[in-house]
């Protein structure tokens, strides 16, 4: 794991991440992170320093894959937008992308690694027999040869005094 | 003439921090081309190692999708905008 890199995300929506996999077992669910970083220019690749960013909403999307849907996911260009569209309205960025690995470990595959891109958090959660398992979540490295694992850490909701 | 290319977030960092870049170009390839001569480090992201575009990577030219027009041989003129958006898929083996 790179310990440079790390993703806060309230125990609220990671829970709707889960349920979210739950709800669409056995196939895959997906959806948009969004949300803050720190600095979105300054991850180097090839060195990545401490760098933290936050998830502060989610955009559920529909598996586009009715083909094979219990391992393969796709969000549309269009559905790129719409995020996008919806992230702005909230002053928020894409940060990432979320889905579920159904009984299958919570790590990307190489199929997973041939559709992405850098700066991307990638997050997955593994959901086994219909039950929410680990969450993790990723950050391909600028050669694409893999991945930086990054760490999840809870976000506490700020409340105004 | 001149063609705007938009630099979707992710590839920002590869491309001295910009969102954008003017090229002139008389297709979408030239500006593509002219985009990863620019900014090489790119150039990975977005094509194959034998120099097709990558599945996932969509490119309009305007609001059109070039897949419906003459892909990277569509012709564009002065003042076009060009965008490049992921389609995000994945999945467990």
């Amino acid at each position: 794991m790179s310990e440079a890199l790390e993703i806060r995300i309230s125990a609220e929506l990671a829970e709707k991440i889960r349920a979210h996999g739950v709800e669409t077992y056995p196939y895959e669910c997906c959806g948009a992170l969004l949300g803050t970083d720190d600095d979105r220019l300054a991850f180097d690749p090839e060195a990545p320093r401490k760098t933290f960013r936050e998830v502060l909403g989610l955009f559920p999307l529909v598996n586009r894959r009715d083909d094979s849907p219990r391992n393969r996911f796709a969000v549309t260009s269009e559905d790129v937008r719409e995020a996008e569209k919806a992230a702005r309205a909230q002053g928020l960025d894409v940060i990432g992308w979320y889905h579920s690995h159904p009984d299958h470990p919570a790590r990307p595959s190489d199929f997973d690694r041939d559709h992405a891109w850098p700066w991307y958090s990638y997050l997955i959660v593994s959901v086994h027999t219909g039950i929410p398992k680990d969450m993790t979540s990723w950050r391909l490295k600028d050669d694409r040869s893999g991945y930086f694992e990054e760490k999840i850490s809870p976000l506490r909701v700020r409340t105004a005094n | 003439m001149s063609v705007k290319v938009m630099i979707p977030t992710p590839l920002r960092v590869y491309a001295g921090k910009r969102d954008s870049a003017e090229f002139s170009a008389a297709t979408v390839g030239e500006a593509l081309g002219g985009l990863t001569s620019q900014f090489a480090d790119l150039k990975k992201h977005l094509y194959t190692e034998d120099g097709k575009l990558r599945a996932f990577v969509n490119v309009y030219l305007n609001d059109e999708d070039i897949r419906y027009l003459k892909q990277e041989n569509t012709p564009t003129k002065d003042g076009d905008t060009i965008s490049i958006i992921p389609s995000i898929a994945g999945g467990s083996f």
